[in-house]
């Protein structure tokens, strides 16, 4: 038997629909409704559902009542588990989030959630990586890299992942997206978490690369290159993300994934540190910085990692910056360059140029940074 | 006038064995030989030939290797080999950067003739004058067609090739008393894989040049990069994009400036014969596959040589020996001579076959005749190119470059926002078709890649008809994704999981760890 739980944000996508990129906040839910918005979640949710209509006998379904997944169960042919506790109108975030709780608590081999970044966000919060979950995209906003690039390629990615075709579970960033700003016509995304989704090369959005081993593997190669070189003589400020971990883990250290950590002598020296606190320590002696790239979107600074401030990427200097990432995310910029947005632009102009990013074990690939 | 091949696609079908590996086909007891006694005469005056081995090396158990009988051994592996799809086999262009070209049969007769194969590597070289003859000669073709001094004809491959390029640069930085400080060696991502590969084996660290907005390797980059630091630049040119890189004489001077050595990767040739050379772009190294370019089939079908080319200054490092001549006494020799060697790459003095193949190639087309490849080569190409891009569908990588050598890398990024299929769907439709195609090298720059390279040796006609089952499949995608889906329908293998190769877990190298992992025939544990 396969077990899979279904979570569909019924007001996703709404706003984009009639021009109000995201739902965020009843405001502008009544506005898009009142636009004459209609939800995109049943029919994508139902197209990633179709490919598992091979396996149906075999499955054993649970989602939550009404617009939340029921109705799309319905429609599909599948029958299903309705868990308690939910809602069937008028639903909130808080339900997606209470129901991501119930349906890990009960059990199940994969989590499949419709709608956009807000969504993933809330997965996040309640479950974080105690499931493997893939995203349908069904809202407006997808910047979030847990999302298959099509509903019914999350569909065959479900279905490869519980036929045991592909094994392995990769942690994908949740994005979040500023709607406030985002409705101005600026994205600024910011790194919110990660949630853990199968892994198959060509199935995930802007993850469509055809890549070279596993993630994992290409991490500890990045890691072992950036451990052999370190010199005692710098501190280390490691910025977040799951490339810049590999690093800790390979020193054995303690760490923050959302934070920026310092490293000396191969020790912890602080862990999710402020801007203050690192420029007390680079006024004590000579930094280096270990950055990576937002998978997508490339930027290096000025998105998800605010303490690395302007004043402590002048003290370290362009020389003391390390940009380390896999083909996987330097593929999924589609050959833009790096981005750079510190919010001082002469800095941006500094930074502009080419950088070596380490890409291997004793491989760097020369890569223009733009501002 | 025979039948349009283009109008009508073939009703083909795979040959399925279902075939299991040789040692669960063990029937103990079966003998496929049985080996006579030797005679006790022999016995006697040359001893039982065991003996003389030190008892602590004789082996206490017998091999577990198979038991069977000749018959079932050949039944074996005819079967494997009809569920091939093999250059003899099928119009075999979907094999970009790997050009299966045709290989004249005439000179596979030269290779198996007994002349060659009852050679042996240690006899006389009195006994020999003809095939180091051939050796010599071998090399006088590709200094000409290369512009360098001295070949070595030692390597077994082209990445074995690299290798060798890669010792020898280290060498002579050793000489140079540079070896410590020069430890980065410099190639672009669109050159082939090996050229990053090889050079990491023997310690170099590795940087990656990107293309610029055009599709040539960034030179503003390669300025940035190089330094006292640089070894040397490894370079495919023209690129897996079939883009040919103009400025190369640049890059090799600029590269110069810093003190670095220039190599040359010309595995596939045949866009370049007569055309240009490695001299004239100011390379000091270059290697050439003879295996697809030079008259013999590439990969399983090889076995292959990757000959190694430098200048003068850099001869005294080859490997030993290379074939000289003795003009005084019109005599051939296998020549040792060369204190700074960097030593053997392989065992004795090259892959013979291919060495013979590719000399009886060159001398019968000749200085005209290579030239003649090439134009075709390109010709074929530049035409294959704007048959595919008149598919729905498909694009190319940079199409501002409208001219291309010998390849392209095109793709099927539009088809698969259009209808959800992708390059690997279509590379398991065309099984169907009784033909096949290779997407590309990773990482996939390029969204569904695939890469096409028709060679100098297919006809138009041929090119039609490869191109007529593209066309069917984009119909189909078009028209009926879900069966495309499925595909292949009549193929030996239906779907490969490659999920499996990242995981060293499932890997199952030897017949031990096999029975450690399966549970016979594929059935994992
Ligand atoms: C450009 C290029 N360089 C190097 C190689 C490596 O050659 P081989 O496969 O013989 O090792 C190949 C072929 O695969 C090639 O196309």
């Amino acid at each position: 038997m396969y077990k899979i739980g279904l979570i569909v944000n019924p007001i996703a996508g709404m706003g984009g629909r009639v021009g109000l990129k995201g739902t965020d906040g009843r405001e502008i839910l009544q506005k898009a409704k009142s636009l004459g918005a209609i939800s995109l979640s049943p029919k994508r949710t139902s197209a990633a559902l179709e490919p598992l209509s091979v396996i149906q006998g075999k499955l054993k379904l649970m989602t939550c009542p009404g617009d939340m997944g029921e109705n799309e169960m319905i429609s599909c042919g599948f029958v299903s588990d309705i868990i308690n506790g939910i809602k069937s109108k008028e639903t909130t975030f808080a339900d997606t989030q209470k129901a991501a709780r119930i349906i890990r608590d009960r059990g199940v081999d994969l989590l499949l959630f419709a709608g956009g970044d807000g969504t993933a966000r809330d997965i996040y919060i309640a479950i974080g990586t105690t499931l493997p979950v893939i995203g349908i995209p069904t809202g407006v906003k997808i910047h979030s890299a847990v999302f298959a690039s099509s509903p019914s390629k999350a569909g065959e990615l479900s279905l490869l992942y519980l036929q045991k075709k592909i094994h392995q579970l990769r942690e994908a960033e949740v994005m979040d997206i500023d709607e406030q700003a985002f409705r101005n016509g600026i994205i600024k995304a910011r790194l919110f978490g990660y949630l853990k989704i199968p892994y198959e090369r060509r199935h995930i959005q802007g993850g469509k690369l055809g890549s070279s081993p596993s993630e994992e593997i290409i991490h500890k190669a990045i890691a072992e290159d950036i451990v052999e070189s370190m010199d005692n003589d710098f501190f280390y400020i490691i910025g977040p993300g799951t490339t810049t971990r590999a690093i800790m883990q390979r020193l054995g250290l303690g760490y923050t994934l959302l934070g920026v950590d310092v490293v000396y002598k191969k020790e912890v020296i602080g862990l999710d540190l402020g801007e203050s606190e690192l420029l007390k320590l680079i006024n004590r002696g000579k930094a280096k910085l270990i950055i990576t790239p937002i998978g997508g979107q490339g930027y290096i600074f000025g998105r998800g990692n605010q303490p690395l401030s302007p004043q402590v990427i002048r003290k370290v200097k362009r020389d003391n910056i390390i940009i380390i990432a896999t083909y996987n995310k330097i593929v999924s910029l589609k050959g833009a360059p790096l981005l750079v947005d510190t919010g001082d632009l002469s800095l941006d102009r500094e930074l502009n140029g080419y950088m070596q990013i380490v890409t291997n074990y004793h491989e760097r690939t020369a890569y223009r940074v733009k501002f | 006038m025979g039948m349009n091949m283009k109008t009508k696609l073939r009703n083909y079908h795979a040959v399925c064995w279902d075939e299991p590996i040789i040692y669960e086909l063990d029937r103990n007891g079966e003998r496929a030989i049985i080996v006579p006694e030797v005679d006790k005469k022999i016995i006697e005056s040359v001893g039982d030939g065991i003996s003389s081995i030190p008892k602590s090396m004789r082996r206490k158990n017998l091999p577990q290797l198979p038991a069977l009988s000749q018959p079932q051994v050949l039944r074996h592996y005819l079967h494997l080999s009809q569920e091939n799809l093999g250059v003899d086999l099928n119009i075999d262009i979907g094999q970009g950067t790997c050009t299966m070209k045709y290989s004249p049969k005439i000179n596979e007769q030269f290779a198996n003739s007994e002349k060659i194969t009852e050679m042996h590597p240690y006899q006389d070289e009195s006994t020999s004058q003809g095939l180091l003859e051939i050796m010599y000669k071998t090399e006088q073709l590709f200094k000409e067609i290369s512009g360098l001094d001295r070949f070595s004809l030692h390597p077994g491959g082209g990445a074995h090739g690299i290798y060798t390029i890669s010792s020898i640069i280290q060498a002579y930085h050793k000489s140079r008393g540079e070896e410590g400080k020069r430890n980065e060696i410099i190639t672009t991502i669109f050159s082939h894989p090996a050229d990053a590969a090889a050079p990491r084996v023997k310690g170099y660290k590795i940087i990656i040049i990107y293309p610029d907005e055009n599709g040539c390797p960034d030179i503003e980059a390669l300025k940035k990069v190089v330094s006292e630091h640089t070894a040397a630049l490894l370079i495919t040119n023209p690129e897996d994009t079939g883009i040919y890189n103009s400025k190369i004489a640049e890059f090799t001077k600029i590269v110069h400036n810093f003190g670095g050595l220039c190599g040359y990767d010309q595995a596939n040739a045949n866009g370049l014969l007569g055309i240009t050379r490695a001299k004239e772009a100011n390379f000091d190294l270059s290697f050439f596959n003879l295996h697809k370019t030079f008259s013999s089939p590439h990969g399983c079908g090889g076995p292959g040589s990757g000959i190694v080319g430098v200048t003068n200054k850099l001869a005294k490092f080859l490997p030993v020996p290379v074939v000289s001549y003795d003009k005084g006494n019109n005599k051939y020799f296998l020549d040792y001579n060369s204190s700074d060697s960097i030593g053997k790459v392989k065992d004795f003095y090259g892959v013979i076959p291919v060495i013979l193949k590719a000399y009886a190639w060159t001398m019968s087309l000749g200085a005209e005749g290579l030239r003649e490849v090439s134009n075709v080569a390109v010709l074929n190409n530049n035409y294959t190119m704007k048959k595919i891009l008149e598919l729905r569908g498909v694009s190319m990588a940079f199409p501002e470059h409208k001219h291309r050598i010998e390849q392209v890398r095109y793709s099927w990024e539009k088809l698969a926002k259009e209808t959800g299929i992708n390059t690997e769907n279509i590379q398991r439709r065309i099984f169907d078709f009784g033909t096949h195609y290779w997407t590309s090298h990773e990482p996939w720059l390029i969204p569904d890649p695939f890469t096409i390279e028709p060679s100098e040796s297919y006809s138009k006609d041929d090119i039609d008809e490869f191109i007529a089952i593209l066309g069917q499949i984009v119909k189909e995608a078009y028209e009926d994704p879900k069966k495309l889906k499925n595909a292949p329908y009549k193929s030996s293998v239906h779907h490969i999981d490659h999920d499996v190769f990242d995981d060293p877990s499932k890997w199952a190298i030897t017949w031990r760890a096999y029975k450690k992992k399966y549970n016979g025939y594929f059935q994992p544990k």
